[in-house]
């Protein structure tokens, strides 16, 4: 089955990390991915200024990969949770989907509904299955803690994701992260937000609270983080050193993509899944996992 | 907040205003019983960002206050007082709600606006410069479209050009 890779904006700038390695992982598992140069950001920066003008930008992209007659697969949780919940409110409001449409009209699209939008990670979780993901792992990571980081808008709210995992609790992520053969510890707090929302409104703020996740990570003595959204991954991996000297501490806690992960699990080597894009340098931790053996 | 509140400068209307807009249609549900702040992880680091306060504060007609202090800006959106609100007053909505309303009465705030402009100029919160898709190739990538044109048109469309200082 064929899918419509959705980039959104921070991805293929800020994390090709993150593309190289979904691409890589998709190719090993037999997912096909098409690219269509004229989607644009999904909306989520315009939401806070006009919800509408919002709605209109993600219609637009919606309505692309419908003329395609593909689903769309994201990988960042903002592009998620904004096509989804525009998806959400045109399906349930007539009006609304009329009142979209007609300004649609004069770039000569129009949303009908018929697309579905999926995060990689819950793909891989619902539609390909753990199970089959187990099937594939030729390099299990048994030595291997990996703190699940999910970001808030890969579950919630329960309105856009009722039909998913539990929006308090959650386990999608700590089961695909086992499934790599790797543990998934409990550490407190794990639903705590990256701060990445305010970063550009009160950067302090916003390294503080990335700071208390990674506090409660080093406390549980995990070899790594797994993130599956381009702006936690900023807080984590890209503002760490930040963290660490501004408050006189050290993490190296290096933050891996989960596709990442789970490459290396089936066998890639980590420089065709991008680590050396990695912020925070993985180099011990990959020789961890060159040492595990098979 | 100690100091007194100038009944003159009370806009009784405003809550209504509130759930009027999309968004904000759970504002007078709640009855203050405070989990949403104490579910808050910037308040938790920042306690002059109270949810609730702002809610009692947009509920009593404090206009100016709510749109004009950075409180709306300081939400992370993590939707954990959504989740756990008993009243589904719907509060990271509402956020989102006070946030257009305050650009539909003139106020913008740079970082957002700074971000309309990219969007409105590239259809992207970055500039894909060829460097970069340079960049992409050296790796793999595909390149991808430096300008969608389109999300310009919408746009204009939805009226928000006048808030871009672009050069057209
Ligand atoms: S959410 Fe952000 S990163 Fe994702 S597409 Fe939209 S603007 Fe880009
Ligand atoms: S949790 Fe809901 S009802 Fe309680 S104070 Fe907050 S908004 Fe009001
Ligand atoms: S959504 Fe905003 S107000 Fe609500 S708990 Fe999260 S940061 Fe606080």
């Amino acid at each position: 089955m064929k899918y419509a890779l959705f980039l959104g904006c921070t991805i293929p700038v800020r994390g090709q990390n993150y593309e190289i390695s979904a691409r890589r992982v998709a190719k090993e598992l037999g997912i096909e991915f098409e690219d269509i140069k004229e989607f644009s950001c999904c909306g989520f920066p315009i939401k806070s200024i006009d919800k509408e003008a919002q709605l209109l930008i993600s219609a637009r992209n919606l309505a692309i990969a419908e003329e395609r007659g593909l689903d769309i697969i994201t990988l960042c949780n903002a592009c998620t949770i904004t096509l989804q919940e525009a998806k959400m409110e045109l399906d349930g409001d007539e009006e609304l989907k009329r009142k979209i449409n007609e300004k649609l009209k004069k770039i000569g699209k129009e949303y009908k509904g018929t697309v579905k939008v999926r995060h990689f990670a819950r793909f891989l979780y619902e539609d390909y299955t753990v199970d089959k993901i187990k099937e594939k792992v030729k390099k299990p990571l048994s030595n291997i803690k990996a703190a699940a980081h999910y970001g808030c808008h890969f579950i919630r709210p329960t309105e856009v994701y009722r039909d998913f995992d539990d929006p308090e609790h959650p386990e999608s992520l700590d089961k695909l992260i086992e499934a790599t053969g790797a543990k998934s510890p409990d550490y407190p707090d794990k639903q705590r937000c990256c701060g990445g929302g305010i970063l550009g409104i009160k950067e302090e703020d916003a390294l503080l609270m990335t700071k208390e996740k990674l506090d409660d990570i080093k406390e549980v003595g995990a070899d790594c983080m797994i993130s599956i959204c381009p702006f936690c991954s900023i807080m984590y991996d890209g503002n760490q050193k930040k963290i660490e000297k501004t408050y006189e501490t050290e993490y190296k806690i290096p933050v891996l993509y989960y596709p990442q992960l789970l490459g290396l699990a089936l066998g890639i080597s980590a420089e065709e899944l991008g680590f050396k894009q990695n912020r925070v340098k993985a180099k011990k931790f990959l020789e961890k996992v060159e040492g595990n053996g098979s | 907040m100690e100091e007194v509140i100038d009944l003159s400068k009370l806009d009784k209307d405003f809550k209504y205003q509130v759930v009027r807009e999309p968004g904000g249609e759970g504002l007078l549900s709640c009855f203050a019983c405070g989990t949403c702040a104490a579910s808050c992880p910037v308040r938790e680091i920042d306690d002059r960002f109270n949810p609730r306060r702002l809610i009692r504060m947009a509920i009593l007609g404090m206009k100016d206050r709510v749109l004009q202090d950075e409180f709306i800006y300081l939400c992370s959106g993590c939707y954990l007082c959504q989740e756990r609100c008993p009243q589904d007053v719907g509060i990271t909505e509402l956020m989102t709600a006070l946030r257009n309303i305050a650009v539909r009465e003139g106020y913008l705030h740079p970082s957002f606006k700074a971000q309309l402009e990219f969007v409105y100029e590239f259809g992207r919160l970055y500039e894909l410069t060829e460097f970069e898709n340079k960049k992409r190739k050296k790796n793999g990538l595909p390149e991808l479209n430096a300008v969608i044109d389109e999300v310009k048109t919408l746009l204009k469309e939805a009226g928000l050009s006048k808030f871009v200082e672009v050069k057209e």
